[in-house]
């Protein structure tokens, strides 16, 4: 056959039986599943609350599954986003503080905890956790420290601050009842703890109206010289 | 990025006893440059009828023209002032004509009834999908924020100096966490006999 038969207008017409456009797979690494955390910091305290729930979408995986993860007797992380990144971040650190913890003979300090945690998600810094982290705890001073973080280590030592899906709901309420904004004649003063766990009910009760990934119960951990406390409250568990 | 962001805004309404309060930002803005620091957003309907309109200024502003020019009509062949009611359904009716190519605004409604002095507050999205509340609503680039605020601050039977206390705080505690919105605010009490207009000094960032 004619080479100029084969490229003749009616055999390029029917497209070629054994070519297939490339199609490409994906797989997506991430998923959210919710949860709200907030830390405040006290003159001799330090407070980490956190909501109950888990859940993906429009269902619920658990009621019971509060993301505060006690680190040390004066360190408190807390921790939420995807709960598969939450696992495997809460599961480095602590092999990290038990390293240290043989390696020092004693419990690693709350502001070497930030700092390590920093270094932690900087490392996967083109694959992130996808996990928004909070350090509450006791400074070297026996002060109330927080320190927030975001998902590629960036930090900063802060007094108050939510993160998570209801954050935006609960930060400018903050703003004004612990930082005095927009309040004029305004007078810095150290907040008394059963205001600031008042205060704590009160904002996250209003976030579980407002938001479906937040709600079933609050649980806040108060960290003392004396060591953590835990406290339960019921919110909304619609 | 969302169109209805362009500009930015946050608009909020509040029911209290025998009042209603209505409050909004005052900044005009194309996406992070601010333009005006002296933006109407919130018009006036009526003697105790206010509508806020946050979303892309153009459309402010003339959804605002259209239903001026609808309400006069209105009042003209009916010859008595519109209960609120009704000019919600005629801003929900006004949207939902643009169906598939809407205004982008998402309107508050704020007044007392002309007859019984009844408080009413209102919202709706931007093809007319009304929300009728018995406490507050929000609408905006920062709702969230406004939302968290409200639940928080608002509670029944608020006498109008409270109501204007708690508007004001919630609103600017809310849009000081927004970058597109803010550079200071006016807040309308509206009572029965009166109309308050008050504009808040606010942090200009």
């Amino acid at each position: 056959m004619a080479f100029s038969d084969m490229m003749s207008y009616n055999s390029m017409k029917q497209p070629l039986q054994d070519y297939q456009a490339p199609n490409q797979l994906h797989f997506n690494p991430y998923d959210f599943n919710g949860g709200t955390i907030l830390a405040i910091a006290g003159e001799d305290y330090a407070l980490i609350a956190t909501d109950t729930r888990l859940s993906q979408g429009f269902s619920i995986h658990s009621h019971d599954n509060p993301k505060t993860y006690p680190l040390s007797s004066k360190t408190v992380l807390g921790c939420c986003g995807f709960h598969g990144d939450v696992l495997t971040l809460t599961k480095v650190i602590s092999a990290r503080l038990q390293i240290f913890e043989k390696d020092h003979n004693k419990q690693m300090p709350t502001s070497s905890v930030a700092a390590m945690l920093s270094t932690i998600l900087y490392y996967r810094r083109f694959f992130p956790y996808y996990t928004h982290n909070l350090v509450a705890g006791l400074d070297d001073d026996g002060k109330g420290c927080v320190y927030s973080f975001d998902p590629v280590g960036s930090y900063e030592r802060e007094v108050f601050r939510a993160k998570g899906s209801a954050s935006s709901m609960l930060q400018p309420l903050l703003d004004n009842q612990i930082g005095g904004k927009n309040q004029q004649g305004y007078v810095a003063q150290p907040l008394p703890l059963e205001r600031c766990v008042t205060l704590v009910k009160d904002v996250f009760t209003s976030a579980a109206e407002r938001d479906i990934y937040t709600g079933d119960s609050v649980q806040i951990s108060i960290i003392t010289k004396d060591g953590i406390k835990n406290e339960r409250f019921p919110l909304r568990r619609d | 990025m969302s169109i209805l962001a362009y500009n930015g805004a946050a608009i909020m309404a509040m029911k209290g006893k025998n009042c209603v309060a209505i409050a909004a930002d005052r900044r005009f803005g194309v996406q992070a440059q601010t333009i005006s620091t002296e933006f109407e957003k919130i018009f006036e309907m009526g003697p105790q009828l206010f509508v806020g309109l946050p979303g892309l200024a153009t459309d402010v502003q003339t959804v605002f023209q259209r239903l001026k020019f609808r309400l006069n009509i209105y009042e003209l062949r009916e010859n008595r002032r519109i209960k609120p009611k009704t000019f919600m359904s005629m801003v929900s009716n006004l949207l939902y004509e643009r169906r598939f190519g809407p205004y982008f605004v998402e309107p508050v409604i704020a007044g007392l009834d002309p007859v019984t002095s009844e408080p009413y507050v209102a919202s709706m999205d931007l093809i007319g999908c009304p929300m009728e509340t018995n406490d507050f609503v929000v609408s905006g680039t920062c709702s969230e924020q406004m939302y968290g605020m409200c639940e928080s601050l608002w509670e029944p039977n608020l006498e109008p100096d409270d109501l204007f206390e708690t508007i004001s705080q919630a609103l600017m505690n809310a849009f000081d966490r927004d970058a597109v919105s803010g550079w200071g605010a006016v807040v309308y009490i509206i009572e029965k006999d009166k109309v308050t207009k008050r504009f808040l000094k606010t942090r200009q960032d």
